[in-house]
């Protein structure tokens, strides 16, 4: 129970006006972090971070120099060894020191075409995810703060969405239009708003009972300026946690359709469609016509699931965040 | 209280006027031929706001306070009734053309913490207002936010921090920033001290207080704290179960209270002279408050009042003045006390089933014999002290 002051007494309007006294500012003993901040500090002691970011690293500086080192070695990445890059019968050779991965049945470089396929992967991977995570949160935004009708037509888009297989999708569309880069592009991010949408719509609906969204439309903001400047820096923890978990997401579903080969088209150097070619080789002792795409692949998306993963940890300490 | 505030209980024009005032909220999850229940959060509320004044709501959590408060920013839309807010009705108009308006109307949160967006910084939160309504930019905005923030008491020198590098009075401190920046009419202060350290609760009081000097505010002081709200406010209004059962000038409510309501509520006001609060006697009332789904018939209070009586049960009395008390003290009983009654003295005239039932088997009295720790007979006793406990957050 309260013991303000009963103001019936003389002596507690003493106690008011004591209490009243201004409060000392200017003394700074702890310094401030931000939330941001407190995230950074985490992740940085974080090994699996450390590893992970490393590796992303040099597989983004690999992509980055690739024509560089594609004209130190000498090889184009479509490039064509005829006389030094196939055996007797026309097929790949393995690793030698001229080849370091070997190379494929077209007696091309396998290395230089797999530090070109990192850049195919990577910026699809990033490009897909940045469509997926805008489309995401606009539509969760949207559904969560208005509710109502806006709610209903998007989340029942939503599940049709989840409902109907990605490949089907993916698969009929490429075949309406020419498959390309950007289709590419175009086909995962779109279809992979989906988790963003309903991770951001959830989190909203959360946050519109709390009182600083009442203190917004107290004030006479409008739901656009509600949704943009005062709920939308509350999700983009969430949005990135989730992001850097879907690119490696949209990185495997690139390489699928271009195993598919309704991705990105030949001659272009992508990890997917070097496995694919790779299947009618493997089997006759040519491994490394299928390993090193495939190791290419494996420790890219496994470099970014770990590296989502420890962001997660460093932006929600609580754990589990966006799996609830 | 005329120390804290200049303004007589009836100088000053009206500025907000409230007229059957009535919010339902529809309850979510009956069956679909089910008729839709309601909860009565608001139920034919009417009372007048002169300009100058601070106008204090008291009530127990969940007897529809916040609500009408909301009701009045129009943060809800309301179900009937009518507000005027300076010569204009405000009861219907669409919430675009509200926006305008809120310059005039603002609202203090009772949540120091969540009342403040935790992703942004104070500058830019108390920078809002400026914003929304595109009256000052840049390095103006800044100067003007730094200037309320002085007002406040607050460090200009912290407009780059976050609300969390705060402490819950100088967030609470943020937040009257926010809403004075455009000097409004009125202020809606959703229990702006009760998630309040005590000795911060007098700052912040203080500070309301004055601003209300300076800037000429009018207040509606929303609490359950009584003593707070004895302090505060000019005149009065109790609510229970989204009815108001007296208005009256605030020493006039507390010195002469008519409802038995009011008067059970006064008594578990704590004195802080543990002799004088040994002789008083309490006023211990029966059961829970009733479901605002279905609330009950005639009087709302008349299952748990010591007076009550079968007009009690059958007529739902007016807000009129009782007793030959003045217009500006109404109470809406058919049975008002009388100055000096003592309630503990009344056996309710009303038939046993009319009473509040104790849910069996759930902390039944009986069960908790030392529970309530006087036994006071009457088998279970919950102690009414809407007081709440003024606790920290």
């Amino acid at each position: 129970m309260s013991m303000v002051p009963e103001v019936t007494g003389g002596g507690s309007q003493a106690t008011l006006e004591a209490a009243a006294e201004p409060i000392p500012v200017g003394r700074k003993i702890i310094q401030g972090r931000s939330p941001w901040r407190l995230a950074w500090e985490r992740l940085r002691t974080d090994r699996a971070a450390i590893i992970s970011t490393a590796t992303i690293a040099v597989i983004i500086l690999l992509a980055l120099l690739a024509p560089l080192i594609a004209h130190w070695l000498g090889h184009g990445p479509n490039q064509q060894f005829v006389d030094i890059g196939e055996d007797e019968n026309g097929n790949p050779i393995g690793p030698n020191g001229t080849f370091w991965f070997g190379t494929d049945s077209s007696a091309r470089d396998l290395f230089v075409r797999t530090i070109y396929g990192a850049r195919i992967s990577l910026s699809i991977g990033v490009l897909a995810t940045l469509v997926s995570i805008a489309i995401g949160t606009v539509f969760g935004l949207a559904a969560g703060y208005l509710g109502g009708v806006a709610d209903a037509l998007i989340a029942r888009f939503i599940d049709v969405v989840l409902a109907v297989p990605f490949l089907v999708i993916a698969i009929s569309v490429a075949s309406i239009w020419r498959p390309s880069f950007w289709l590419v592009i175009f086909v995962v991010g779109v279809l992979g708003f989906s988790y963003p949408a309903r991770i951001v719509r959830g989190q909203v609906i959360s946050l519109k009972e709390k009182e600083f969204v009442q203190s917004a439309r107290a004030l006479g903001a409008g739901p656009l300026r509600i949704m943009f400047v005062d709920l939308l820096p509350n999700v983009v923890a969430l949005v990135i946690v989730y992001g850097s978990l879907l690119i490696p997401a949209a990185i495997v579903a690139e390489a699928t359709l271009s195993f598919l080969g309704v991705g990105v088209q030949p001659p272009t150097a992508d990890w997917g469609a070097m496995i694919s070619d790779a299947q009618g080789y493997y089997q006759y002792g040519y491994w490394w016509y299928l390993l090193f795409p495939s190791l290419a692949l494996l420790i890219t998306t496994l470099a970014f699931n770990i590296l989502g993963d420890s962001v997660r940890d460093a932006l929600d300490p609580r754990g589990g965040g966006i799996y609830k | 209280m005329s120390d804290v505030n200049p303004v007589p209980p009836d100088g000053g024009d009206i500025l907000l006027q409230v007229e059957n005032l009535v919010k339902y909220f529809p309850v979510k999850g009956t069956a679909f031929f089910q008729q839709r229940e309601y909860v009565h959060a608001v139920d034919d509320v009417s009372f007048t706001v002169r300009r100058g004044e601070t106008f204090g709501i008291v009530g127990e959590t969940g007897c529809g306070k916040s609500t009408l408060g909301r009701s009045i920013a129009r943060l809800h839309d309301i179900t009937a009734g009518r507000i005027v807010f300076d010569g204009r009705d405000i009861s219907k108009i669409s919430q675009r053309r509200m926006r305008p308006l809120r310059r005039e109307i603002q609202m203090i949160f009772q949540d120091p913490i969540g009342s403040l967006n935790p992703r942004r910084r104070v500058g830019s939160i108390i920078g809002d207002p400026f914003a929304i309504h595109r009256t000052a930019t840049g390095t103006e905005r800044k100067r003007r936010v730094q200037e309320l923030m002085e007002r406040v008491g607050l460090n200009p020198e912290h407009y780059n921090r976050f609300p969390a590098e705060f402490s819950g009075g100088q967030r609470q401190r943020i937040g009257v920033a926010r809403a004075l920046a455009f000097q409004p009419k009125l202020v809606i202060c959703d229990e702006p001290v009760s998630a309040l350290d005590v000795s911060i609760q007098a700052q912040v009081i203080n500070l309301l207080a004055d601003l209300q000097k300076e800037f000429g505010l009018t207040y509606i002081f929303i609490a359950h704290d009584l003593s707070v709200v004895r302090h505060v406010s000019n005149n009065v209004a109790v609510m229970y179960l989204g009815k108001m059962t007296e208005i009256a000038p605030a020493d006039d409510l507390f010195d002469t209270p008519r409802h038995p309501y009011t008067g059970a509520l006064l008594s578990a006001v704590p004195l802080p002279d543990p002799d004088h609060s040994d002789e008083r006697q309490q006023i211990v009332l029966v059961g829970d408050v009733p479901s605002p789904i279905a609330p009950p018939s005639g009087c709302r209070f008349h299952p748990r009042c010591p007076k009550a009586a079968p007009v009690c049960v059958t007529q739902d009395p007016k807000l009129e003045p009782r007793l030959g008390d003045g217009p500006g003290h109404t109470a809406a009983c058919h049975l008002p006390m009388a100055q000096g009654e003592n309630l503990a003295d009344f056996k309710p005239s009303i038939g046993a089933e009319e009473r509040v039932i104790e849910p069996e088997g759930v902390l039944a009295a009986d069960a908790l014999p030392d529970a309530s720790g006087n036994g006071t007979g009457d088998g279970s006793t919950v102690a009414l002290p809407a007081s709440g406990e003024g606790g920290k957050s």
